[in-house]
């Protein structure tokens, strides 16, 4: 084939779109809306890396930190949730061998995470309302920086998003539970012991009384049991920023109505804190948890194997729902009014407890490798290992500045957003779903071939060390005094925010690469197929000729 | 007596340390996974000792810090301490009003500095000439907003906002040289 044949119907032609399931197209549909709106964010990302460097006339400070405030927004829920939900849209009911509850609560969940994603985007960009992904109170009610209409759009937005999220949990647990036709009633019991990890608990504590096994094979295997642990996190941290938004916009709409209501009747450092309840679910909650899920599955389909030590794998997902639910107060170490017996407690002590379960994750993940060993080196393995790599450097950092005497110097600066953030977002999340994509990709595309093996490869390397060295560079200039959300025009930290852009444009270049190997796989026709009407009328997750 | 600076030193070398030891032991594991022929394993991990480890680091550091960074014990105990000089300073309409041009502290001496927010939640941060941090809090409106801190080398201070509270205080409402500690027997570098 050549050049232009390759570009229109993908390598070899072998991508055929009418050959998908629903099933298979709603995940893509999200994948390829995700991956999109991660290009978009790390063109925003790169906007805010040249503005370090050296100001730019045409992005003043309300256009500055509007980019800043919908950057997140674009990266976490536009592409991360977006992939995310993709994926186990698709893995649940193909791991669970029976249909999704709703292809039609599927495709309305993307299309409102993605609708949800661009209005808040508008509200940046047209608005320039600029409260930041923090929200603290009183800055997302402060008219006299921010417009009424911006701001009103902004929250819409962001609560589009959150009942698409609600849709996702929904038909998650509607398709962990329901009986379908001609199957004998599923009982919800042991299926909510096991979705819980409960009887990873009790098989553990059987052995140690030398009883045999509650259950010998769990209702439900491991990686829903992530996924269904983390959507209950999903599911409250949901609520926290639907709630939150619904304030916001009572005061947004009296001031339209002509009636200003006084924004000292909301407490601000309650508010804070339950907004970093919820906030802090999805870093240290969901995130940790649907990764490890994550890994496990990646590990599994990569060796053919089962999980090394599956009880302690399943009994550590259920001690992670106690220990995300009670480590927000890290986010209030320099908050003089927050009760020191919370910093102390949730703020250090409980948060040091991320250090045990990530722990635990990588060990479980590494020695189920390192069981099956050799192993070809494949797309998967080395994003699996880049993956856990980033959160090994990530989760430390975190912990470091989980610290009140650490924090009393690094609270705000470049070291949390770089070395802690962003080393966990990019190299830790993002190698994991980088991954789970390579995995699932002949999967859902019933055998398309990657058009490039060495188009991966640079993916890899340029993603890898462009998100370390990223990270490393900005922690250098926090630890120097650089602060984060802040604009420094005298070229303070020049040095190190030119290296640090250079890593980001790496991060950047990456993904056009691998984009462009995607598309040249698949070709122009397959993509916009994907996204027309479904010819295939099936439940069955592939084809069954595939299958 | 141990400053931010030498804390962030010790931070910057041993998480450098940790950096490169872990990407080895990936880089090493990752080898190791595909190789064809088996490499010997280093040493045995016992899942527990490990677990053990995690939990040692993870609590270690707090009790590492509480005993050796001298503000940590101070901070959480400043209720019972007094204070020998106290700064009360309003933040309003992204702007520090600050009870005199200069705050002069003697060397030794507890400063407690005590920030009200009249509108939205700031932040609150001493720098030294070079930029780095001395120490740093947040000011959060209708809450309690104090830290104590000894001083133990001469110098001149800056002030910023260490917290975004909108566009107009993007460039961190910085005033220049307005702290000023004497008296000691040691200079800051800078």
């Amino acid at each position: 084939m050549n050049y232009k044949d390759t570009l229109m119907n993908g390598e070899q032609g072998v991508f055929k779109p009418d050959s998908l399931t629903p099933l298979q197209k709603v995940t893509l549909r999200a994948v390829v809306v995700g991956l999109l709106y991660y290009g978009l964010a790390a063109i925003e990302g790169m906007l805010m890396r040249a503005a370090q460097i050296t100001p730019i006339d045409a992005l003043n400070n309300e256009h500055f930190f509007s980019i800043m405030t919908v950057h997140p927004i674009v990266g976490i829920f536009g592409s991360t949730y977006m992939i995310v939900f993709g994926a186990f849209t698709f893995l649940v009911p193909y791991l669970m061998k029976k249909p999704l509850y709703s292809i039609k609560i599927a495709n309305a969940t993307w299309m409102m995470i993605g609708g949800g994603t661009l209005l808040a985007w508008l509200a940046g960009f047209i608005y320039q309302y600029a409260p930041l992904y923090t929200l603290y109170w009183p800055l997302p009610v402060d008219f006299k920086q921010f417009s009424l209409i911006g701001g009103a759009m902004f929250v819409i937005g962001i609560a589009i998003i959150m009942v698409g999220t609600m849709l996702f949990i929904i038909n998650t647990y509607a398709t962990i539970f329901y009986t379908e036709k001609g199957h004998k009633k599923r009982e919800v019991k042991p299926l909510l012991i096991s979705a819980f990890g409960i009887d990873g608990v009790l098989n553990l504590i059987n052995k140690m009384k030398g009883k045999p096994p509650y259950s010998k094979e769990p209702a439900v295997s491991l990686p829903i049991v992530a996924i269904f642990r983390g959507t209950v996190d999903t599911f409250l941290d949901a609520l926290v920023i639907l709630s939150c938004g619904i304030l916001i916009l009572v005061y947004i709409f009296a001031e339209m109505g002509g009636v200003s209501l006084d924004y000292k009747s909301i407490d601000a450092l309650l508010y804070k804190n339950y907004f970093w309840w919820g906030l802090d679910l999805i870093a240290d909650g969901l995130v940790l948890i649907y990764v490890a899920g994550t890994w496990y599955l990646l590990a599994m389909m990569i060796t053919g194997k089962r999980l090394f030590m599956e009880n302690i794998a399943r009994a550590a997902l259920l001690v992670e729902l106690v220990v995300s639910w009670a480590v927000w107060s890290h986010h209030l170490l320099s908050d003089q009014g927050q009760p020191n017996i919370m910093k102390v407690v949730s703020g250090e002590m409980v948060t040091a407890f991320e250090l045990v379960t990530q722990g635990i994750a990588i060990f479980i993940t590494l020695m189920t490798l390192w069981r099956a060993r050799p192993l070809k080196v494949t797309n998967e393995l080395k994003f699996l290992l880049a993956g856990m790599l980033g959160f090994a450097l990530a989760v430390p950092a975190g912990i470091l500045q989980a610290d009140i005497g650490l924090n009393r110097i690094l609270h705000n600066t470049q070291w949390i957003i770089g070395p802690h953030v962003h080393v966990a977002i990019l190299v830790g999340l993002t190698m994991t779903l980088y991954a789970v994509i390579y995995v699932l990709f002949p999967v859902l595309t019933n055998g398309a071939k990657l058009y490039s093996q060495k188009l991966a490869d640079i993916h890899f390397w340029l993603h890898l060390v462009g998100g370390i060295g990223m990270g490393a560079f900005m922690g250098m200039a926090g630890v120097n005094g650089m602060l984060r959300r802040s604009m420094y025009v005298e070229g303070e930290y020049a040095t190190y925010m030119i290296l640090a852009g250079i890593c980001g444009l790496m991060i950047l270049v990456a993904w056009f690469i691998f984009m462009y190997n995607v598309i040249m796989s698949i070709g122009i026709k397959g993509l916009i197929g994907i996204f027309m009407p479904t010819k295939l009328k099936t439940t069955d997750p592939i084809p069954k000729e595939e299958a | 007596m141990v400053d931010s600076l030498d804390v962030l030193f010790t931070l910057k070398v041993a998480y450098g340390i940790y950096s490169v030891l872990i990407i080895a032991l990936f880089a090493w594991f990752a080898y190791s996974l595909v190789a064809k022929h088996k490499p010997r394993g280093l040493i045995r991990v016992p899942f527990y000792g490990f677990i053990a480890f995690l939990v040692f680091m993870g609590v270690s550091v707090h009790i590492l810090t509480f005993n050796k960074v001298p503000w940590v014990s101070m901070d959480l105990k400043r209720d019972g301490i007094k204070a020998d000089v106290v700064f009360h300073i309003v933040m309003k309409d992204h702007k520090y009003i600050l009870p005199r041009d200069k705050m002069i502290i003697e060397c030794g001496q507890k400063a407690l500095f005590e920030l009200y927010s009249d509108d939205l939640t700031y932040g609150f941060g001493l720098f030294r000439q070079d930029g780095t941090m001395l120490f740093q809090m947040q000011v959060v409106p209708g809450s309690r907003n104090d830290l104590l801190w000894q001083f133990h080398k001469n110098g001149v201070y800056n002030i910023r906002s260490t917290e975004y509270s909108g566009p107009k205080g993007a460039n961190l409402m910085h005033l220049k040289k307005v702290v000023e500690v004497r008296g000691c027997d040691v200079s800051e570098k800078s």
